[in-house]
């Protein structure tokens, strides 16, 4: 490959680009197979394979559901294909990203990478603070030429070429009768710079996995939550994570508000969340407001806190078969559709008197009877006209077996909780519900609103930034720039005066700079015959 | 006028740019079929050496002919400026029904994707002087309008509130512009691929006939990689500000979701496609398979992601 065919930014050393096929090694010794093996991971075939297996592998973590974004759907997935299911598991295909063999792919088309551009880091920098190289012997079989005379001595017309190529930020280099120049290095360097911040990217991915941490907690209006292990409904830290980098703020959420519109065909579609907070950075500090909103996560402590999903906690009052408040509060619903926010939840009374109590309830924030008149359903997600139908049982809730339960979802239903025969009601803000039986008052006080954060810190995100911006800068340069040389001979001709040769190598395609060079160096406005070779 | 009235005119407008580009590209076609013949030596010469820096020579005008005949040519490329006000008013009247950016859904993104790919052939066409690949541009762009208008349709509303941020301006118009780039280059890496392996039967170019007025093979792979090597970096941007917004909205830069999936399998490519066309032994034919193996990840990106995963993408 000569240099005329290669286009800009994407030369390769003679390294990458000769090693094709290097011989195999016959009776050379372990280290003469480790060269071999580092040769060919090293050329650019190779690195163009791994590129493609990296994109291939890359291809089930899309199609396949992954532990890490959907974990529910892993295990339904699993559920559903008895014989495949297994099998991708342990390909670890519902990991891609963190398997094995896909690391063993990134990790040699990093190394192969590595060991191309290093050396090529060096050799650039080498030829950056060397002299340009000396001019061909003939000019004329360059892709760019021009010649002309003139009747300035030789030595005046090198002290011309020098001072006209210095002045378009050539570095220059005079041997002989000839004045050698170099430049647009920016290409080369950027192209290196675009390969080594990949390599940064990497590593600020791997600073991220192992020293961050990430949680999820669902805070309903007027809680507060205080940053803690215990206090995360889901945690995930990375694997060098220490307790200590959770900084001690807290926050307590004072509203949540949804707007939607409101007519028109999109009716219901959300248009805004805001979660109103306040939040201290430490036990000791000022309490701030902040009003959290999707795409602006709240900075603190070094983490970030994202408002990720909302629903309804209605309130509730139970008192049980003595007249005795045995719950007072709040109780997070789960969304049964996303639409219009039809959604249940469960109510545990373990401190009812004689029994205890528990109830199922559904809530409809705009209720509003179906199409077919037979049942209730949500006709808008905001609570215009919140109904709850609720279900109670009386026994057991099985919370002193000490097996973990949901809050979610009652255990034990038919067996030691059953339910009370009669105890099914519509409820209305403000409605209270007399069990049957004496078995006590359930209270629908009224609605609160409940939002999901989600609360990380990953020291990879400037270092990762950083990288990017890096990455695309270089790329952007090396695809833009070009280097440029150009060799300027003046020689005494036979008619005394002097013949001047200009030759231009450009990498890539030539570029009109040369004939602004030449036409400068003669000092002439009429063009020079110049000749630019295809 | 209100909100209603420009989304109306919006819709309008696009059955207008639908017809002149149908109508361009039947001009292209008539063109390339039995155009009038212009100096095509000077066509092919442009391309090659315009690139990079200010065109050196302009295409030699055409000798004087009949009048009668009808210069299809002219006609074409007529259409194509006007379908492309049309289209870019289109986007205009929409983004003004809104109130907002107008890609807020797959029918407008996949609007402004075929406005993308349109305006990149306008500056392939003034640079490079590449009309050949009107005809296929256009047929790309009709094909996408119609997709779009048939199933994707989506009547002027507000978007999520999670699209409500600046960067929808930055991320999503930087993939547009991007996708347009990717589309051309396709164009012309098909048009390659072809016209390779004719080369290859040793077929003779008819004078006057369509071959004789797509250029060498060598042009086309180098038009390719000109408007590849300026759609990469655009992509490689739009993928970063991608994770910066997603930084800001998911709370993580990165996760895998199956649009970064794809996104990044189709980097993957292309950058395979630009490091195999600078190795001896992979340019040619197999880098210009490997560039539509990366145009084929992009098109899936865009249909089969939205339509057959569930991801936090899914806003259509």
């Amino acid at each position: 490959m000569t240099d005329t065919e290669t286009e800009a930014g994407l030369e390769r050393p003679a390294a990458r680009r000769a090693a094709d096929e290097p011989p195999r090694p016959r009776g050379i010794g372990p280290l003469g197979w480790l060269r071999w093996a580092w040769r060919q991971l090293t050329t650019m075939r190779t690195a163009l394979i791994l590129l493609f297996l990296v994109a291939l592998g890359a291809v089930p973590g899309s199609a396949l559901p992954q532990r890490p974004q959907a974990p529910e759907r892993v295990t339904k997935y699993l559920d559903d294909h008895h014989t495949l299911g297994p099998l991708f598991d342990r390909l670890s295909l519902f990991d891609v990203f963190s398997a094995p063999w896909f690391a063993a792919i990134y990790i040699l088309l990093f190394v192969s990478l590595a060991g191309c551009v290093v050396p090529r880091a060096v050799h650039h920098y080498k030829g950056m603070r060397a002299r340009p190289p000396a001019a061909p012997r003939n000019l004329a079989r360059l892709p760019q030429t021009a010649t002309y005379t003139t009747d300035e001595s030789p030595e005046d017309v090198l002290t011309k070429a020098r001072a006209v190529l210095r002045g378009r930020r050539f570095r220059t280099d005079t041997g002989g009768a000839a004045v050698a120049a170099e430049k647009g290095y920016l290409g080369e360097t950027g192209n290196l710079v675009f390969h080594l911040a990949l390599l940064g990217l990497l590593f600020a991915l791997g600073v991220g996995n192992l020293f961050g941490y990430k949680g999820n907690i669902l805070l309903t209006e007027g809680k507060t939550f205080a940053n803690g292990l215990n206090n995360y409904d889901q945690f995930s830290p990375g694997r060098r994570f220490d307790t200590s980098e959770l900084a001690p703020f807290s926050l307590t959420l004072d509203d949540f508000r949804a707007k939607y519109e409101l007519k028109g065909d999109k009716r219901g579609q959300a248009t805004d969340f805001t979660g109103r907070l306040r939040y201290r950075t430490s036990p000791s500090a000022p309490e701030k407001p902040y009003d959290l909103k999707l795409n602006h996560p709240l900075k603190v402590g070094g983490a970030k806190v994202y408002l990720l999903g909302h629903g309804y906690s209605p309130v509730f009052t139970v008192r049980d078969a003595k007249g005795q408040v045995a719950f007072q509060d709040s109780v997070p619903f789960l969304p049964l559709e996303p639409r219009n926010l039809t959604s249940e939840g469960v109510i545990k009374v373990p401190d009812a008197q004689p029994e205890q109590l528990a109830f199922y309830a559904i809530l409809w924030p705009t209720a509003m009877a179906s199409s077919d008149q037979k049942q209730i359903v949500s006709g808008f997600p905001a609570p215009l006209r919140p109904v709850i139908t609720i279900t109670a049982f009386k026994g057991d809730l099985g919370l002193d077996s000490g097996t973990p339960q949901s809050v979610y979802k009652l255990e034990g239903l038919g067996k030691t909780l059953n339910p009370i025969k009669g105890g099914v009601k519509l409820l209305e803000p403000g409605e209270s519900f007399k069990l049957p039986d004496g078995a006590g008052t359930v209270t629908f006080d009224g609605l609160k609103e409940w939002t999901t954060l989600s609360v990380n810190r990953d020291p990879g995100r400037l270092p990762a930034l950083i990288a990017a911006i890096l990455a695309v800068a270089g790329l952007v340069a090396s695809f833009t720039v070009r280097r440029r040389r150009v060799w300027v001979r003046a020689s005494a001709g036979d008619d005394g005066r002097t013949v001047v040769e200009v030759g231009g190598l450009t990498l890539g395609n030539p570029t009109p700079e040369f004939d602004a060079v030449v036409t400068a160096l003669r000092g002439e406005p009429e063009p020079a015959e110049t000749q630019t070779k295809e | 006028m209100d909100s209603a009235d420009l989304a109306n005119l919006s819709d309008k407008l696009m059955l207008t740019t639908v017809v002149l580009y149908i109508v361009a590209m039947v001009s292209y076609a008539a063109d390339l079929g039995f155009g009038r013949r212009r100096a095509e030596a000077a066509v092919e010469k442009k391309v090659l050496v315009g690139a990079g820096g200010p065109a050196t020579e302009e295409p030699a005008e055409a000798p004087a002919e009949p009048v009668r005949r009808t210069d299809w040519a002219r006609l074409a490329v007529t259409l194509t400026a006007l379908g492309w006000l049309a289209h870019l008013a289109v986007l205009v009247t929409r983004g003004l029904a809104v109130s907002r950016w107008p890609w807020g859904n797959m029918y407008e993104f996949l609007t402004a994707i075929a406005f993308a790919a349109m305006t990149a052939f306008l500056v392939v066409l003034v640079r490079f002087n590449a009309r050949f690949l009107g005809a296929f541009v256009t047929l790309a762009a009709v094909i996408a309008l119609g997709v779009a208008n048939i199933w994707l349709y989506d009547s002027a509303g507000p978007v999520s509130p999670a699209l409500n941020s600046y960067w929808i301006a930055i991320h999503v118009t930087a993939a547009i512009t991007a996708t347009g780039a990717f589309t051309v280059a396709g164009c012309a890496t098909i048009l390659y691929l072809v016209r390779e392996r004719r080369d290859a039967a040793r077929a003779v170019d008819a004078p006057g006939g369509f071959w004789s007025r797509v250029p060498s093979t060598e042009d086309l792979d180098r038009l390719a990689l000109r408007v590849t090597m300026f759609g990469f970096p655009v992509w490689t941007a739009a993928i970063i500000m991608g994770a910066i917004w997603a930084d800001d909205a998911w709370g993580s830069y990165w996760s895998w979701d199956p649009k970064e999936v794809w996104s990044f399998v189709t980097w993957i490519v292309y950058a395979a496609y630009l490091h195999a066309r600078a190795t001896a032994g992979w340019k040619g034919r197999k880098a210009a398979v490997l560039s539509l193996i990366a145009f084929a990840a992009l098109l899936f990106n865009f249909f089969g992601v939205n339509y057959m995963f569930s991801g936090m993408h899914s806003y259509a």
